[in-house]
Parts: C-alpha cells; structure tokens; sequence
C-alpha cells in the first residue's frame, strides 16, 4: 500500500457530501457572470436578469413537478430547513389563544432540521415528539398517525427527511404526507439528498414544503430552494423587499439560480438511465467491501429503499477516522458519517437510533457514489480495502470512549 | 520517515511540523481535540483546543501543504488526564497534569495509534533535545520542557521527535514568520489547557468541593484561622494563610501539609518545609536501564524550579511505594517540594543541554538528612 502520494487525482466517493458541478450548468453560469442586472430593477438589464431567474423557477418547478410560484429561492438546504421549521411553526403559533406547540420530527433528521427544532423547544416552548427508525432507519406511518390521532390540533408541523444522508433510506413521504393531510397538519420534507437522485413529484406528494439545495446534485453552492405550498403560511426569517412571495427577501443570485435549475434538470432527465448504473456499481462496492474485510456490517436498508449511490459500512473493531485517513493516503476519499458532524468521530445519531451500538456507530464509512463513478474506482477501493482495514484493527479502537472499552 | 506531527494551533508545533517537512520526511497533521466541551473561539492565552486552535492548526498545515486531520481523545483525556488531576488533589497531592498527558496521551494512546497506521514518529513542538536517545534540555532555558518528558521511556522517546528544542523560542516565532505560518504572533498559552480561566481553585471546587477546614499551627495544633477551601493552598505557600497573629518566634509561616479530607491545613516555619530526603516511586529511567548503585546527580522538584545536588539510586518496591522508585538524598535541604510532582534526575552539561536520566513521582519527602544506606531490604 503506497502511503501519503499527493499527486495522484483522487477517487472521489463522497458526492452526498458535495458534487463538482455538471458542464453544462458551469457554462451556463459562467454566461451571466459578467452581465449586470439586479434582478428587481425596471430596466433592461434587470428584466434580462429577472427572466433568468424566472426561466429557472419554472425549469426547476417542472423537474420537481411543482408550480413555479411554489419554487422559492435561498441560499442552501440549511436555509431552507431553517425557514421551513422556524416559518411554518411561527405562522401556526400566531394565535396564542390556540397554540400548536409540537413539533414531530423522525429521530434520523439532519442538523440542518434538528438544530431548528431543539432551538424552538429551547427558546420558544415547543413539544417535540421524535418519531423512531427501525434497523434500517426507517420510519412507521402507524406512529405518526397514532401521535396525529392524539395531538394534531396543537401540532405545528411534522418534518420527515424524503432520503436519509448517512444511511440513505428513502422514507414513505407519501404514506406519511396522507397522514399529516388528513389531519390537517402541514409535512416539511428536507429533500436535499433525493432531489436530483429519485423521482420527486411535489404536487402529488401531499407536502407543504419540501428543501432541495443546489451542490448535491451537480449545481452550485450558495443556493438551494424551499418549496412551498401556494396556502402554506411561512413566517420569513429574512425580511427586507419582499422578494420570493414575501417568504425570502433578499437580491436572488440570479447565476446560481440559472446553475442549479441547469444542473438539476440534467440529474433529473439521466435519472431513467444513471439509477441502475450507479446502484449496480454499489452493489458491486458492497461485494468488495464484504469479501475484502469479512465482518463489516451494511447498515441501512438493502433494496429499493436506499438511495441508490449510497454505501454506509461498519468496521467492527477499527476507529472511522482511522479508515478514512488511510484511505485518503490511497487516494480514496469517503466520509464518516456526514460531512456536516465531521472532524471528530463521535457516534452519529442516525446510527444510535437505529439501535447501532456506538462502537459501531464509530467504525463506519461512508461512500456515496454519482453517474461519474466508474467500475475501475470501484476495484480501486477493493484492491486496498483489506490491508486498510487491518491496519486499522491494529490501531483500534485507541480513542474508544470509557463505557465501551 | 513518516511523521505524525501533532499541531495544537500553536507556534511551535506548527513550526515543528514545518521542521519536520523540511526535513524530507513525509508528514501528516493532526490536532488533537482533547475537550468535551470546546468553545469555539480561544479566550485569551489560557486553555487550549477550542475550536479555534483546531482551525488555526488546520490553516498551517494548508500553509505546509500536509494532510490534515482531527482525533478526538476527548473521552481518554477526561479519564486519563482530568479525572486523574482532581483524585490527586483530593488525595492532597500537587499533580502535574502535563505529565499525565505526555505519558499517557500523547507518546501514549496517540503513539500507539500512529504507529499502528503506519507512522514512524510522532512530532510535537515541545522544547527539548532528543538525538541518539539522549533526552536533554532544550536550548531556551525559560521554555525548556525537558521535565515534563522526562516521564517518558525509552521506548517511547524511540518514536518521538522535538524539531524545535534546539532553537530559542523568539527564533521560532520569527521562523513562523519566514515561513507565513499566521500563527506566527499568537500568545503561548499557560497554566493548565483544561481549565481556560486559570482558576484552578475554582476548578477542583466545583469537582470535588471546596474543604474548608482550618488553618493549624505544626508545632502546637493550635487553630489559628478558618478557611474556604483546600485548594488555594499549596506546600510552600507564604502569602495568603489568612493568619492575623504574627507566629511567637516572629519568622514568616509556610503550608507544610494540606488535609483535603479533614480540610486541615498546617502552617510552620521554614525549617519544617525542609527536604532532605525524596522518595519517589513510578521510575523511568531514560535510557532504558536502571543504575546500579547511587550516583551523584541534580534533582529538579517541579517544573521552572531550580537543580539540587543529591545522591540518587534505584530502588526496588521498598518503604510502601508501590513499584520500582528512586530515592533521593539531597545535599542541601529543598523547600516546597510537593507529592505528586516529579522528581527529575539530571546530569548537568552546559554544553549541550543537562541530560535527562530519568525521573520518579515524588511520595515520601523525609525532613532529616539521609544517610548512605544500601537499597536492598528495609
């Protein structure tokens, strides 16, 4: 195993954490920015920036099958997440005389929702009811109905992720979206790692909102989007202009904008054929990563509940950040667990609450692959996942936290 | 060689990790987070780690274009460390953190780790000098950390590395400079890195109360003042004892002992704080092999303080000490030495730096001059 060359391109197995972006949507952003146009002023060059903008409301509206006034821009996933929790469960605490103080939210949710949520309790009194995962990380609609049957009148909002970033469960938005419709309750889904990587269908999916965000689907940074339902009532968190519908002020980044609908509109339209391609190379990674290190544990669900780039793995026995160093020596970049909880390997709780012991929960990787990945990086990781792996086990689980060692 | 360097966000582990880049071998960064609680920007020069410092870590190793990465040793340094600090206190020793931490952290469980992954040494900006086995003092006397690695066994100073120990500290600083390390200009950070504001008192209170207790006198028992805590006293302490009445004799009184569980503290004149014999137990002896009979050699009771001629020999798990120990016969009497501190033996050379040969935790301090007696038996 050669150890610590630089120079060599990386194979890059991380694309849930960020993609490079598609060609077409550099080009197409590249075109803009030199052009000078405020998107809200009422000359020419601002109605040349403004039709931009509206060109892509309406491209990205048709790749999710949304209208485009529910197609409302921001600046990320975190942003959307934050005005979907915080906005709708200020709009629904209005009246205080009828406070709807829960907020259900399932057990796995990224920060970017959890974060929200936990500040709402900390600060504003809200109730929060986690829903529980199974073992695959999935979660039972029956909960959530019995939880509605019981509450639904006090209940704010309920906010269930479409497809989980570590694990990649695709949760059943639908059957649970019926659920909050039929007790009048607003559904939030973050969507940030299915838009681009499934088959969305907003209008008929039962949602109030839904947060998609532009880099994990080969469109910029800085950018993302809140879909909102036409009579779904938002409180901003940004206010000053009333740009998108009151709900977002602030200038658009019209480039971005036009980035993220032209890359979002190439993932959806490849989806029919990239899918299989990419599920049967991590398939493929699976075998490699099973006959290489005997023991290591898939966790997530196998099947057509799982997204089909994702890969998350536990290395009984050996720390995730001593595999991910070594395999960043080889070239092979995956993660722990998420980007957004990384530098340190502390115990996701997406695992934990899936009843992963810590010490597994600690010994994970993950790899998430993209249409770019190819066979060759697959057995690339194949040909030095054993003797990581080893090495690895040598080191332990030095760092292993007192009530498990 | 592979080098594991670890980089605190400080000046001179960033410039000992340049050092060792220079140097040809093939180095990767790595901050270790040792906090649970980290803040995220640094107060001050006081603690260390926040997240801050990581960052300030990561920006030099982008600046010397190594890999980077954070290990948390959070949970072993808590245990390890910490946990370690305050049952000493309350056992009324004075422990010196910094030693548990190199003994057990850093050439220790991240050693050990680094070695299983494939690396040779593990650097770190500590002054001192290291060559052949040699562990010597640094070349800046002021910053000299010799006596905090002198816990160290052969074994592990066998894979470990101080780039920086030859160099005086304002060297480095303009060497970081040089070099655009922005750590360049940035306060070293002082007293213990796991209590950020510097109160230790406060500290140990919260972990394990305050023991107040009273102020006695050494020779007659006699109270002569209530106190708050335990923990604002040391052995050797003047100032501060609270006591209104000037002593009979009129000579200034010093802390002689601290009872944490009765909250005792005992007050005396200097000639009860004299040391003549150390008992130390814990020995590490530095080039992996224990002497043979006594030898004449320097002894330095803590860290910054002075060297005293004494007599020093090995000895087995005699006198209770629990474990091969050293003990210490000095020629003129000590003041203030404390238990749970180190004993380190020295071997003074001017030129290049006073060798270190081993060292021992202090146990038993006895207050009459010792005589040359053989080791074996009681």
């Amino acid at each position: 195993m050669v150890m610590f060359s630089a120079d060599r391109t990386p194979i890059y197995l991380d694309h849930a954490a960020s993609t490079s972006m598609v060609p077409a949507a550099v080009v197409a952003m590249n075109d803009l920015l030199s052009v000078a146009g405020n998107a809200s002023s009422l000359h020419g060059s601002g109605r040349r920036a403004r039709r931009r903008l509206e060109e892509s409301r309406e491209s990205i509206a048709a790749s999710l099958r949304a209208r485009p006034s529910e197609v409302i821009f921001t600046g990320g996933g975190t942003e959307s997440d934050n005005l979907a929790i915080k906005g709708i469960f200020w709009a629904r605490n209005k009246n205080r005389d009828a406070p709807r103080k829960r907020i259900i939210a399932s057990s796995i949710e990224h920060h970017a929702i959890l974060d929200p949520v936990l500040w709402l309790a900390d600060s504003e009194g809200a109730e929060v009811t986690w829903l529980p995962v199974d073992g695959h990380g999935l979660v039972d609609p029956a909960v959530l109905r019995a939880e509605l049957s019981a509450h639904a009148d006090q209940t704010a909002l309920v906010s269930v992720m479409w497809a989980n970033n570590e694990i990649g469960a695709i949760e059943p938005i639908a059957e649970l979206a019926a659920i909050c419709r039929e007790f009048d309750v607003p559904m939030h889904s973050d969507a940030i790692q299915a838009a681009g990587h499934l088959p969305i269908d907003f209008g008929a999916s039962g949602l109030s909102a839904m947060s998609i965000t532009g880099h994990k689907f080969g469109g910029p940074h800085g950018i993302g989007a809140l879909l909102l339902g036409r009579d779904v009532e938002c409180v901003p968190l940004l206010h000053g202009g009333g740009h998108e519908r009151d709900v977002r002020s602030g200038t658009p980044d019209v480039p971005a904008a036009v980035g993220m609908a032209v890359a979002l509109d190439v993932s959806v339209r490849e989806l029919a054929t990239t899918m299989p391609v990419v599920a049967a190379l991590r398939d493929r990674l699976f075998k490699v990563l099973s006959a290489s290190a005997p023991g290591c544990v898939i966790n997530g669900p196998v099947g057509p509940n799982r997204l089909a780039g994702n890969a998350h793995v536990s290395f009984p026995g050996c720390e995730g950040d001593s595999l991910l160093m070594l395999l960043d020596a080889n070239g092979i970049e995956c993660s722990t667990g998420s980007a957004c909880t990384a530098g340190v390997a502390r115990a996701s709780h997406v695992l934990t609450a899936m009843g992963v012991s810590t010490a597994d929960a600690r010994s994970s990787l993950r790899f998430s692959l993209a249409p770019s990945t190819t066979a060759e990086e697959i057995e690339a990781v194949g040909a030095v996942i054993g003797e990581v792996v080893a090495r690895a086990k040598a080191a332990g689980m030095a760092t292993a936290m007192a009530g498990d060692r | 060689m592979r080098v594991l360097a670890a980089m605190s966000g400080g000046v001179d582990s960033a410039v000992a990790a340049a050092r060792a880049v220079e140097a040809g071998h093939d180095v990767v960064g790595v901050h270790l987070a040792l906090s649970t609680a980290p803040g995220a920007l640094r107060t001050g020069s006081r603690g260390c780690c926040s997240r801050e410092d990581a960052d300030d870590a990561r920006r030099a190793a982008d600046v010397l274009g190594i890999p980077f990465y954070i290990w948390d040793f959070a949970d072993r340094f808590k245990d390890d460390v910490i946990d370690e600090f305050v049952a000493a206190y309350a056992a009324g020793q004075t422990p010196n953190p910094c030693l548990t931490c190199n003994e057990k952290i850093k050439f220790s469980a991240l050693a050990e780790r680094a070695h299983a992954l494939g690396f040779d040494a593990v650097a770190t900006g500590h002054y001192a000098r290291l060559e052949n086995g040699e562990l010597r003092r640094a070349v800046d006397d002021d910053k000299d950390q010799s006596y905090v690695l002198a816990v160290l066994t052969a074994d592990q100073l066998s894979r470990a590395m101080f780039p920086v120990g030859d160099t005086p500290k304002d060297q480095i600083r303009a060497e970081a400079e040089a070099k655009n390390l922005s750590v360049a200009n940035k306060p070293d950070s002082h007293d213990i890195c796991f209590i950020p504001t510097g109160d230790t008192r406060a500290f140990l209170g919260a972990k394990i109360g305050m023991r107040p207790g009273m102020v006695v006198d050494a020779d007659s028992g006699a109270e002569l003042a209530a106190h708050d805590g335990v923990h604002g006293f040391t052995i050797g302490q003047r100032k501060g004892l609270g006591i209104e009445a000037p002593a009979a004799d009129g000579k200034p009184r010093y802390v002689t002992e601290i009872d944490p569980d009765s909250g005792t503290v005992t007050v005396g004149s200097a000639e009860h704080l004299q040391v003549w014999t150390i008992t130390a137990n814990r020995a590490i002896w530095t080039s992996g092999v224990t002497p043979d009979g006594p030898f004449e050699a320097m002894v330095q009771v803590r860290a910054h303080g002075g060297l005293a001629p004494a007599t020093v020999e090995a000895i087995d798990d005699t006198d209770g000490i629990d474990g091969p120990g050293i003990r210490i016969r000095l020629q003129a009497p000590l003041t203030g030495v404390a238990r749970g501190q180190a004993a380190v033996v020295y071997l003074p050379d001017a030129v290049n730096g006073d060798l270190v040969v081993g060292s021992g935790r202090i146990q038993v301090t006895g207050s009459v001059p010792g005589d040359l007696v053989s080791s074996s038996g009681a």
